[in-house]
């Protein structure tokens, strides 16, 4: 039988949402799978995501050591390559945590690696077929994973449904004995918390959002009468802070900011799925880009194939005239 | 500081617009423009921005064709010592842990007390720099957009969610993949490239490197297809003149709060 174990990221005691997604992904890789939770860390926060667990996995194993107190990576890599039987099918989420702890982990394991799936489409024998995506999501790919010596993978967040959780009634094993030496070459220090910008993007209701479409950082002034007319905020995608044409309080995304607003403008942003990961409560997206083919036109509500150094200033001017 | 730089030759996404081959299996590849991974220009800036610090040699490697000899070279322009291409027809078909293995067994030849590599490049995977870690047995931090050089260790700090830096102190040797924003690359002209055209840049085969196993018959992990996926409606597209446009979508912002 297949034997799936889902890594379960959380903070401050609290699972992220992707704790909910797994079941589901592991229904789509073998529906007969067993699948245990795997809980790291130390103290009351792990007890309560363990109690937390056993509502929505029938097992849920829990690794407490003060060494793993803090999801470091290289520490928690260590520890799991000892638990984790070595021919099973590992699971994380794709974001920054898992980054940096599975394909390492693969390796230590000597399991295949696939990263940031989005969709598993069963197992053939020892194949398993996955779906994830290329060129910042401009293609999709259809994967074959050999798993006779197991597999670890990422998985996107959001990508599978969300179970109903509370009802599992779990049981838990201990397997704090089991870690080994989690001696590490790399030490977490602290985390330094964003700097606050003297705009809170967060609380606007309208954002117009520019990428790499802008061009040019003497073109943001384009937007930002667009914005005025629109009695809105001016935010944006992640090349855009890169460039340091914008400060980083103004950037939408996992790695930046997460926004609620009633309208999202995306003007010349591709839409990646990292970008739109920040963009929460279903806005009304209007998605502006001379690319057809960008895979924001997928998600927005209304679209236009237009230049936005050339679409904005029209659209400025109609508002203004209205 | 001996550090060495892993690039890759890739399509540029800001300048190419994807479309699939008539037998729907692959990219039409025949007019993309390439270019060196975003990601891994900012790796490279930040190598030769330790060595004018604190001395040493830059040296850029990658896994490749004959054509990817011109990303080494861009790099060796902005200011790389040294490049050096991995190449062989056993290569071919490499899945992420063939090409750390590949690196490898190059890594392994030198002595280097750095390795990046670009936190991610065109397949998204972001898996190459965290696979090469775990084979050497260094340590590894991923998304890395701060690095303070001191003896013998380094502080980095690595992008995590919410804007938020979660600080690190690494020993040496270590491995780190590098996000973009944590400095402004500086511009190659077509000067500078000149300048470098004639510097010799060795390339090495799979029995140079003494590795086995590795292309598409000892890769466990395979791309099957490339498909453009149906996610069902889509975005209603306004077109016309671009005042129709503009007055529709005046006319849908006003009934969803946008004006």
């Amino acid at each position: 039988m297949t034997q799936i174990f889902a890594y379960i990221p959380y903070k401050n005691g609290a699972a992220e949402d992707i704790a909910l997604e797994f079941p589901s992904a592991a229904k789509k890789i073998d529906e007969s799978a067993s699948l245990t939770a795997v809980v790291t860390g130390s103290g009351a926060d792990l007890d309560k995501v363990v109690e937390d667990m056993t509502g929505i996995y029938s097992e849920v194993i829990k690794v407490d050591n003060a060494d793993l107190a803090y999801p470091n990576a290289d520490v928690v890599r260590k520890a799991l390559a000892n638990i984790i039987p070595l021919d099973a099918i590992f699971l994380t989420a794709h974001d920054t945590f898992g980054m940096d702890l599975a394909p390492g982990l693969s390796v230590k394991m000597d399991s295949s690696y696939a990263a940031d799936v989005v969709d598993f489409e069963g197992i053939d024998g020892t194949t398993l077929k996955a779906v994830r995506q290329e060129l910042g999501g401009a293609v999709s790919t259809h994967m074959t994973i050999d798993i006779a010596s197991g597999a670890v993978m990422t998985v996107r967040p959001g990508s599978f449904a969300p179970v109903e959780g509370g009802s599992a009634g779990g049981s838990v094993t201990d397997k704090s004995g089991d870690a080994g030496d989690l001696s590490a070459k790399r030490k977490f220090l602290e985390i330094v918390e964003a700097e606050v910008g003297d705009v809170d993007i967060t609380k606007s209701d309208v954002l117009v959002s520019i990428g790499r479409g802008i061009e040019d950082e003497d073109n943001i002034e384009v937007a930002q009468e667009l914005a005025e007319a629109m009695k809105a905020v001016v935010s944006c995608s992640r090349p855009i802070v890169d460039a340091k044409w914008l400060e980083k309080s103004r950037q939408v995304g996992t790695s930046g900011q997460t926004v609620k607003p009633k309208v999202y403008m995306a003007m010349g942003i591709s839409g990646s799925f990292q970008h739109l990961g920040g963009v929460k409560g279903n806005p009304f997206i209007v998605a502006v880009n001379k690319n057809p083919k960008a895979p924001i036109f997928q998600v927005a509500d209304v679209g236009v194939v237009e230049d936005i150094l050339d679409f904005m200033p029209e659209l400025t001017e109609a508002i203004n005239d209205l | 500081m001996e550090i060495l730089v892993c690039v890759k030759r890739v399509p540029d996404t800001a300048e190419n617009e994807f479309e699939l081959n008539g037998a729907g299996n692959d990219l039409d590849r025949d007019d993309l423009v390439y270019s060196v991974n975003e990601w891994d220009n900012y790796a490279v800036e930040e190598a030769i921005q330790i060595v004018d610090k604190v001395g040493g040699n830059v040296t850029v490697v990658t896994v490749g064709d004959d054509e990817s000899e011109e990303v080494l070279r861009r790099e060796m322009a902005m200011g790389a010592n040294n490049g050096i291409l991995l190449s062989d027809d056993a290569f071919e078909g490499s899945d992420g842990k063939g090409i750390a293995a590949i690196l490898k067994a190059e890594i392994e030849k030198g002595s280097y007390d750095l390795i990046m590599t670009g936190a991610q490049a065109d397949e998204g995977a972001g898996q190459v720099g965290g696979m090469l870690a775990a084979m050497l047995d260094m340590p590894y931090a991923s998304l890395v957009n701060k690095i303070e050089v001191g003896d013998s260790k380094i502080t980095v700090g690595r992008e995590i969610e919410g804007g938020n830096q979660e600080m690190n102190e690494m020993q040496l040797p270590c491995v780190l993949s590098i996000q973009t924003g944590i400095n402004e690359p500086r511009y190659v002209g077509i000067r500078g490239i000149r300048k470098v055209a004639k510097l010799d840049i060795p390339v090495k085969s799979a029995s140079d490197l003494g590795v086995e196993g590795v292309g598409d018959a000892g890769a466990k992990t395979k791309r099957v297809d490339y498909f453009v996926p149906d996610l069902g409606d889509g975005a209603e597209m306004l077109e016309g003149s671009t005042d129709e446009i503009i007055e529709k979508l005046i006319e849908k912002l006003k009934a969803k709060g946008g004006l």
